[in-house]
């Protein structure tokens, strides 16, 4: 049989990895943190 | 003779990613930042999102976020991102979309000092990224640090990338922000101006020795989907690919090992084509993209 190559079974877990954060709401996680300035990323905070 | 080389397409490419993922020009006339629904997803490349110009958003401040959550839950959505990327691209992306390699790039095209590939000691400080990836993103990040509170800790004391697109053209467009410089800021900018200065001489001193995102792709380089090839048979050991490797890498090494950014110098300077850019088709095999 033949396997498939390790980076199609990066991409797969990739996405399921995906999946399972936009199931437990985490883009908004990282959209709420991104439209705020990050005073720590500019050395303020 | 070569129709073109991967140097100028690469110069090309790393330009337009860099306008397109910061194309947010009203953010560098007013101080502000995008607010819009790209900001969703991470782009592959380190490119903090507190960037005027910035229309995604940067993985490894997205890590840093997730873990600085109050609960503890693993950040499926950012891992998911990154093993997207690294599989498809290894550190490809280092060589061929990081705004802030672009920037290290043509620092080192500056010609002041004698230029090295290598600081000293390379191959223990190489390791020094791995560090910055467990102490300053993971544990820095999990756990408190700093005080009473969870800090995102490499973005905070370290990201030189947050300094140069986020900090100084925020800071210069917003008077709100310059009442609030300190420290912390001029610590910042200190990384910046001493790895701008290393950048002159030594080639990427932050991809090489510090940064994480490069460490979390330099994993996938063995497996990633993009890859140069390597024909032993074809091969006169010139060691010209090595003298043109700007991380000074063998050709059995080139696109395996975890410090090759891909960037194709190797396949230019290769007087017998036996160097490749290709595609991996199965776990032994390769195919490849002729010129």
């Amino acid at each position: 049989m033949k396997k498939a190559p390790w980076w199609i079974i990066g991409v797969m877990v990739g996405i399921v990895f995906l999946i399972i954060g936009f199931g437990r709401e985490q883009f908004d996680d990282i959209y709420n943190k991104a439209i705020m300035i990050c005073l720590e990323c500019i050395g303020i905070g | 003779m070569r129709r073109f080389t991967f140097a100028r397409i690469r110069l090309f490419f790393q330009i337009l990613y860099t306008i397109v993922t910061n194309g947010y020009a009203y953010g560098y006339l007013n101080g502000k930042i995008y607010k819009g629904s790209l900001k969703y997803a991470c782009v592959p490349g380190l490119n903090c999102y507190s960037c005027p110009g910035a229309v995604g958003s940067c993985p490894i401040g997205a890590l840093q976020a997730a873990l600085n959550e109050h609960k503890i839950e693993v950040p499926f959505a950012v891992i998911g991102f990154l093993f997207v990327f690294g599989s498809l691209f290894g550190r490809f992306v280092c060589g061929w979309l990081c705004p802030f390699g672009l920037l290290q790039d043509l620092l080192h095209k500056i010609p002041l000092f004698k230029k090295r590939k290598q600081l000293p000691y390379h191959n223990v400080l190489k390791y020094g990224k791995y560090l910055v990836l467990i102490g300053l993103v993971i544990v820095g990040s999990s756990f408190l640090f700093g005080g009473f509170v969870k800090v995102p800790a490499f973005c905070k004391y370290l990201c030189p990338s947050g300094t140069f697109m986020g900090a100084i053209p925020l800071i210069s467009a917003n008077a709100n922000l310059q009442m609030q410089v300190g420290g912390l800021f001029y610590w910042k900018l200190g990384v910046l101006i001493t790895l701008i200065i290393l950048s002159i001489k030594i080639y990427r001193p932050f991809c090489q020795y510090l940064c994480p995102l490069g460490a979390v792709y330099g994993l996938f380089n063995r497996f990633s989907l993009v890859q140069i090839r390597w024909t032993k048979e074809e091969c006169t050991s010139c060691g010209a690919c090595q003298r043109a490797c700007p991380v000074n890498l063998p050709p059995e090494k080139i696109s395996v090992s975890p410090e090759c950014i891909k960037c194709g110098k190797c396949v230019d300077a290769c007087p017998t084509d036996c160097l490749h850019f290709c595609k991996k088709t199965n776990n032994r095999q390769v195919k490849e993209i002729k010129r």
